[in-house]
């Protein structure tokens, strides 16, 4: 293999900052963020899972903090990184059977992109609206 | 002579092929009508009592689909976050460490969530 001085000769690519910001890395990297983000957001259902298998007291705790203001406004970004994700991926198995490269790859990314702020608010439209439904 | 062959037989610096890549899309087919079902059972359970929610997520047909939600979201975010880990993290020490937290970090997530789940379910 190659001597660590030959690598440091070897001219580099440029890197991310030389290129003007586009749509598609902005998804990009925002499809790696959001699955970042809820990764550790699993934590907050299995919170939320295991005071309901502790009993009353506990799931009534869990409940009033998710339901604060705080709690509200974390769910709110943890359900738009999920739709967002799960759009995203969509998207990803979409290229993965060799389409959507074509000019229709940026309709994609506007339609992602609205899709899961659009999916979000709907979520949570009908999310307030069952409020207290299941008793 | 050593041709770029024996590395290949070796599996390489990854020690694997192309499983990580199938495993990650086949649970992401799994997870999206799943999340559609956990999606629907969480908003449903908005401001909800102990009651009502144990009520909720101990229904077979719900638990099972959250169990299956569990199986597949924790190991495609295992592998997803193992990916971002081996992307930055270049320190082999921390690597190391980091790939480690990282399993122990979704064993503990899909364990401690179906067991709360079978807990619901059995409710002993």
């Amino acid at each position: 293999m190659d001597s660590g001085k030959a690598a440091a000769n070897r001219p580099l690519s440029p890197h991310l900052q030389i290129y003007r910001p586009m749509l598609s890395m902005i998804m990009s990297i925002v499809h790696r963020i959001t699955g970042a983000a809820l990764y550790f957001g699993t934590a907050l259902i299995v919170i939320w899972l295991v005071s309901a298998a502790a009993g009353p007291s506990a799931f009534a705790a869990v409940q009033s903090i998710y339901g604060s203001f705080l709690g509200q406004l974390v769910l709110f970004g943890y359900t738009w990184a999920l739709v967002h994700h799960a759009i995203g991926g969509i998207r990803h198995l979409i290229w993965d059977v060799g389409r959507g490269f074509g000019p229709e790859r940026e309709l994609l990314y506007r339609l992602s992109l609205g899709g899961s702020i659009v999916l979000t608010i709907v979520i949570w439209i009908v999310g307030y609206a069952l409020k207290g439904a299941a008793g | 002579m050593r041709t770029p062959l024996g590395q290949v037989r070796g599996l390489g610096a990854a020690k694997s092929g192309t499983e990580h890549f199938w495993v990650q899309r086949l649970t992401a087919v799994a997870n999206l009508p799943l999340t559609l079902v956990f999606v629907g059972v969480v908003i449903s359970l908005a401001g909800s009592s102990h009651a009502g929610a144990t009520a909720t997520l101990g229904n077979p047909w719900i638990a099972i689909l959250m169990l299956l939600f569990v199986l597949s979201g924790v190991v495609h975010m295992k592998i997803g976050m193992q990916v971002i880990i081996e992307d930055y993290v270049h320190h082999d020490l921390c690597k190391l460490l980091a790939l480690m937290a990282n399993t122990f970090f979704a064993i503990v997530i899909g364990l401690a969530a179906a067991f709360a789940l079978l807990k619901i379910s059995f409710g002993v």
